[in-house]
């Protein structure tokens, strides 16, 4: 075991898997010689050399459309994409190509290939590099998507998202690169793409969030004394509605935490599929404590926009009383 | 005869003061007038103390991530100058030097820097569009900028500022070719400043120049010493008289050098060698233009000293005007975002909550919900 940050334990993860398999390659813009902007990538174009290791020319259409063309003929690329809001040039080829290869040609081709984006808000970053798209990736069919929150599932779905047969989404929360440590195996395990984890458990409320706002939940619920059961979806689609149909049919109550906007934020859907399925359990409305339907603000007035502790205790009071 | 040659093309290279202080008379005499290059050298020395002045604020946790424009100065300062003061300019974020010579308060850069977006609220006079963060999205918005003037048959052209990393986005090659393709008064100018954060510049490109990129679309293209003031006027004159004469978009590939890191959180060691950042602080813009001006005894020690505690003062004031502005209110961030704010986003607004019941007090039984002040913003 070793006690790792969120960005040590993806470097862990790629590091072993690019041992592992001489067809897992490394693109993107500043991933070589220096080594990632959040040194994600550090050591691996020293360990396995630029021909694995890729720095690329500054296009993010052209680092995902280039990657797509090398998942087809069987490699495995693992391309970076520096913020979230740079993703704007990859979309056409991460939606139009890369998540509809597979169906287009029945098979024949697939497009095996793992996205990593630092994503979110909360490091007082400039404009552009706060954002939470995830729900853009989940409403396009042929996509998976993966927001870990600790270093030990980041390891684990990393892994895992890179052995897919398919085109995974990985958006690493920022705001919790190094935030905290955890112990991680350094031995090589995999976690499956589309399992929630049970962070705690509870007999009052559901709480279901992913990403760096899991922790802002955690301490809420702390700070609230009641039994609140957290769920970490961690895998974004598909995603587990099995572990909150469980978990909301135990409580009858629950509160939905993300950082993105609230309109077709992907709160929206889950509460939509609990209506679906446990809407007799309910003893309250389902509640989203969400971003703003606003611009991300630049970060003087970022953590006015952002979830955090207060609202969401606010949500638990009001669910709990209704 | 089968095979014959189509085009032959030939890339030109401007240098009037270089870096040894060679003066080239013929192409640089009235080029600027003395009084004009003074002026020229205090802003270059304003914008310089800027960037030092922002990086101590950054290591000392009063600004966040700053780009410098350290050794970039001269590109678009030649060209704010040469353009008339209508003349849309759209910069990335390395030409504040031109945007501090069109009129935009240094506070305004410190502000948006600092995490504000008051920071862009820039006066609609300065014909300047925000600083833009993604890479080569702005080249676009200048072509359609400058082709609104030719609809309204206006004489007002655009110009446009990115780096060598943009030069391999889409959207270079897409706002080259419209301008081009239909005529459009543009004028490119790429700061290839030989860095795309820690990526060199044959990546970029492999051609021995970016300026002939342009070539391939059919317009002028023309490449110049980029630290050099009198060669970037030169070549902003040809660029802008092309520009209003003809209606056609014209290409400036200016050489310079990133002096800094990439932005505060960088770390330029990792990536480059300390003797080729030495090489070209000899190639300093700023450097030269005093050199020239104390020869053509224009300019003295006392002066120097002078200018220095000037701009030292001005910026530190500015720095307090962007430090002393009230923090906008917490709603500011829903104010800008439609002409008129939508029904569910003013109850957004008014609670500051996304919830339901949180939103709607009503639903639940003595609660007590708080509504923050509305702001006047």
């Amino acid at each position: 075991m070793a006690n790792l940050t969120l960005v040590q334990a993806i470097n862990l993860a790629l590091i072993q898997e690019m041992e592992r398999d001489d067809r897992v390659i490394i693109l993107g813009e500043d991933v070589g010689v220096n080594g990632g902007v959040f040194r994600v990538t550090e050591g691996l174009h020293k360990r396995f050399g630029a021909k694995r290791v890729v720095d690329t020319p500054l296009a993010e259409s052209g680092i995902i459309g280039t990657s797509i063309g090398l998942a087809m003929a069987g490699l495995r690329p693992v391309p970076e994409i520096q913020f979230d809001g740079f993703l704007g040039p990859a979309y056409d080829q991460i939606c139009s190509h890369a998540a509809r290869m597979r169906t287009r040609t029945r098979g024949a081709l697939t497009v095996p290939l793992t996205v990593r984006v630092p994503v979110g808000g909360g490091i007082h970053a400039p404009e552009l590099h706060s954002d939470s798209p995830e729900s853009i990736y989940i409403h396009t069919p042929g996509l998976k998507v993966v927001m870990p929150s600790s270093p030990y599932d980041a390891k684990g779905l990393l892994i895992s998202a890179i052995r897919d047969p398919d085109p995974v989404m990985f958006f690493e929360p920022k705001r919790i690169y190094r935030a905290f440590r955890e112990e991680v195996p350094e031995d090589e395990y995999t976690l499956p793409l589309g399992k929630a984890r049970v962070v705690c458990d509870g007999e009052d409320m559901t709480m279901v969030s992913w990403g760096a706002s899991v922790v802002q939940c955690m301490q809420a619920i702390e700070r609230s004394g009641r039994r609140i059961e957290l769920i970490d979806l961690r895998t974004l689609y598909p995603f587990d509605m099995d572990c909150v149909e469980t978990s909301v049919k135990k409580t009858g109550r629950c509160v939905i935490v993300h950082e993105a906007p609230k309109t077709c934020g992907f709160g929206a859907e889950i509460a939509a599929r609990i209506m679906e399925r446990c809407f007799l359990h309910l003893e309250a409305p389902v509640q989203r404590v969400t971003g703003f339907d606003t611009i991300m603000p630049y970060y003087k007035l970022e953590l006015d926009y952002l979830p955090d502790a207060d609202r969401i205790a606010r949500a638990i009071e009001e669910t709990a009383a209704y | 005869m089968p095979i014959k040659t189509v085009l032959t093309t030939t890339i030109n290279r401007v240098s009037i003061l270089d870096e040894h202080g060679h003066f080239d008379a013929e192409l640089g005499n009235g080029l600027i007038p003395d009084a004009d290059l003074v002026r020229l050298y205090e802003h270059m020395c304003s914008c310089r103390q800027l960037d030092e002045v922002a990086f101590k604020l950054q290591r000392s946790g009063r600004m966040g991530t700053y780009p410098q424009n350290m050794g970039q100065e001269a590109a678009s300062l030649g060209a704010a100058y040469v353009l008339n003061r209508d003349d849309w300019l759209v910069t990335c974020y390395r030409e504040n030097c031109g945007l501090f010579w069109r009129g935009v308060p240094v506070e305004s850069i410190l502000l948006h820097w600092m995490g504000d977006e008051r920071g862009n609220a820039m006066s609609r006079e300065h014909f300047a569009t925000p600083i833009a963060v993604p890479i080569g999205t702005q080249m676009l918005h200048a072509t359609g900028l400058a082709w609104a003037s030719k609809y309204r048959g206006e004489k007002r052209i655009a110009c446009t500022f990115f780096g060598d990393g943009a030069t391999s986005e889409g959207d270079f090659h897409e706002a080259m070719n419209f301008a081009a393709n239909l005529d459009i008064p543009v004028v490119f100018c790429c700061q290839n400043n030989g860095w795309a954060i820690s990526v060199p510049g044959k990546i970029q490109c492999s051609a021995p120049t970016v300026a002939q990129r342009a070539t391939a679309y059919g317009m002028d293209t023309i490449q110049c010493d980029g630290n050099d003031l009198f060669a970037v006027v030169y070549c902003f004159r040809r660029a802008v008289e092309i520009a209003r004469s003809t209606g056609r978009p014209s290409f400036i590939e200016a050489v310079t050098y990133r002096l800094g890191d990439h932005t505060t959180a960088d770390d330029a060691r990792r990536y480059r060698d300390q003797a080729e950042v030495d090489a070209w602080r000899g190639r300093d813009p700023i450097i030269r233009i005093r050199k020239h001006l104390v020869e053509k005894s224009l300019w003295s020690d006392a002066k120097e000293q002078e200018l220095l505690a000037r701009v030292e003062r001005e910026v530190a004031a500015a720095v307090e005007r962007a430090e002393t502005i009230p923090a906008p209110p917490r709603t500011d961030f829903f104010d800008s975002m439609y002409a008129e704010i939508p029904p569910d986003l003013l109850l957004q607004r008014t609670t500051m909550q996304t919830h339901g019941i949180g939103q709607d007090p009503s639903q639940i039984d003595g609660a007590v919900i708080e509504l923050p002040a509305k702001s006047n913003h």
